[in-house]
């Protein structure tokens, strides 16, 4: 009955949810094989016309950043304002710019 | 870090508002819980599709129809997604539904009453959906991330269920006098399992504290309720229906309608396993589990095959 180990893989998936935006991940499923994540994912995840494209891609297949060293990794942004337009000290009689 | 910085900064980010996610430091038991809680909600969404279904050949028109087939889906959809979120806990899709096959897993005791009339469409889409949103909203604000996420898309589907279950109950409570007799029927017959969705009285909840600690809950059972309750009144005069409940009146002191004590003996009796359906539910899960085992099968050995002709 349990039919353990014997489980379809799971996928990730990711949807584009109008013409010119960005795919984003919406949740993940299981399915035998690509065309059946596709298939599957355009039922649980847009029911509703949440999307005109989905890609999927089998979970193992995707590599991650460790949490545990998010400060240290993400620290060398941390100290550079000047990469930003407001660090910059322009006069008030500049109206376009 | 040792274990207690751990801990410390787990709850530090906690009561900070920060999410926790699926590859962060948690503690066992806040991971154990989770799994409890959410697997139990995917099991409840997708055994919740029974008793519905039980009406969808004989539902009194094709909108009706088609609109209880795309709630019914709705709630398939509902279990799939609370599934995933269980999973990157670490706990299987498998090992989830064998827990439920053997029942060593729980789903929500409503799904174990009876839909003996068309009119219980109405009582279970207006009080056992609207239950559930008055749970699950707080839960779109849940510390766990994969959880919160997937509570978001839940209760944006859900609010159309609980307006089709009250447009069937306003059709039959201004049809005929045998119609509203039966919406009459259906809510007396659910307004006390209804409000027992919100779980044990908070002076017998013992996980209550803790989940309230770790911001997985964020209202006790017994506030949920009390919402439910002085919302429902209000809605139940609209219908022009009588109150399932002689002892409902307004509390001016409290600011809230006071209301019968539940039969709590009812409930721990359905959760043992004893209610009217909780035998033929899941055998019925059982069995499409089964039925459906040559459907994986042949599907995982399509793919394989595909597989290889490419290599090949
Ligand atoms: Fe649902
Ligand atoms: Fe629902």
């Amino acid at each position: 009955m349990s039919n353990e180990n014997k489980e379809w893989p799971l996928w990730e998936v990711f949807i584009r949810s109008k013409a010119g935006l960005d795919h984003k991940h919406a949740g993940s499923l299981h399915a035998a094989d690509a065309q059946m994540a596709i298939e599957n994912a355009r039922d649980v995840y847009t029911r509703r016309m949440e999307g005109i494209s989905i890609w999927v891609v089998e979970s193992n297949h995707i590599h991650a950043s460790n949490p545990e060293e998010a400060a240290a990794f993400f620290d060398p942004a941390q100290d550079k304002i000047y990469r930003h337009p407001t660090f910059y000290n322009l006069p008030d009689e500049l109206k376009h710019m | 870090m040792t274990q207690v910085s751990f801990e410390a900064s787990f709850q530090k980010k906690i009561d900070e508002e920060i999410m926790i996610e699926p590859q962060d430091y948690m503690p066992d038991e806040y991971r154990k819980t989770l799994i409890r809680q959410i697997s139990q909600h995917a099991h409840s969404e997708i055994v919740g599709m029974l008793p519905e279904a039980n009406w969808i050949t004989r539902a009194p028109s094709l909108r009706r129809k088609a609109v209880l087939l795309a709630k019914v889906q709705d709630e398939g959809g509902h279990g799939l997604y609370l599934y995933s979120a269980a999973e990157t806990l670490g706990i299987t899709r498998d090992q989830m539904l064998h827990q439920l096959h053997t029942g060593a897993a729980k789903y929500s005791s409503i799904f174990n009453y009876p839909t003996i009339t068309w009119a219980d469409m109405g009582a279970i889409g207006w009080l056992v959906d609207g239950a559930a949103i008055m749970n699950q909203v707080p839960l779109c604000r849940t510390s766990y991330g994969p959880y919160a996420r997937a509570m978001v898309r839940v209760c944006k589907e859900e609010s159309f269920h609980q307006r089709q279950g009250y447009e069937i109950m306003l059709s039959l409570a201004k049809g005929t006098p045998v119609q509203k007799q039966m919406a009459q029927d259906a809510l007396n017959r659910w307004w006390a399992p209804a409000l027992m969705m919100f779980g044990p009285l908070d002076a017998v909840s013992p996980n209550t504290a803790k989940s309230m600690e770790w911001r997985i809950k964020r209202f006790t059972n017994d506030e949920l309720r009390q919402r439910f309750i002085d919302v429902t009144v209000e809605q139940i005069r609209i219908l022009g229906l009588e109150l399932p409940d002689a002892n409902i009146k307004w509390n001016e002191e409290r600011g809230h309608y006071d209301s019968s004590e539940l039969n709590w003996d009812e409930f721990w009796n359905v959760v043992k396993g004893n209610g009217p359906c909780n035998k033929e539910r899941l055998a019925t899960r059982v069995k499409a589990w089964e039925d459906g085992a040559w459907v994986r099968e042949a599907a995982s050995a399509y793919a394989e095959k595909r597989k290889t002709k490419k290599a090949a």
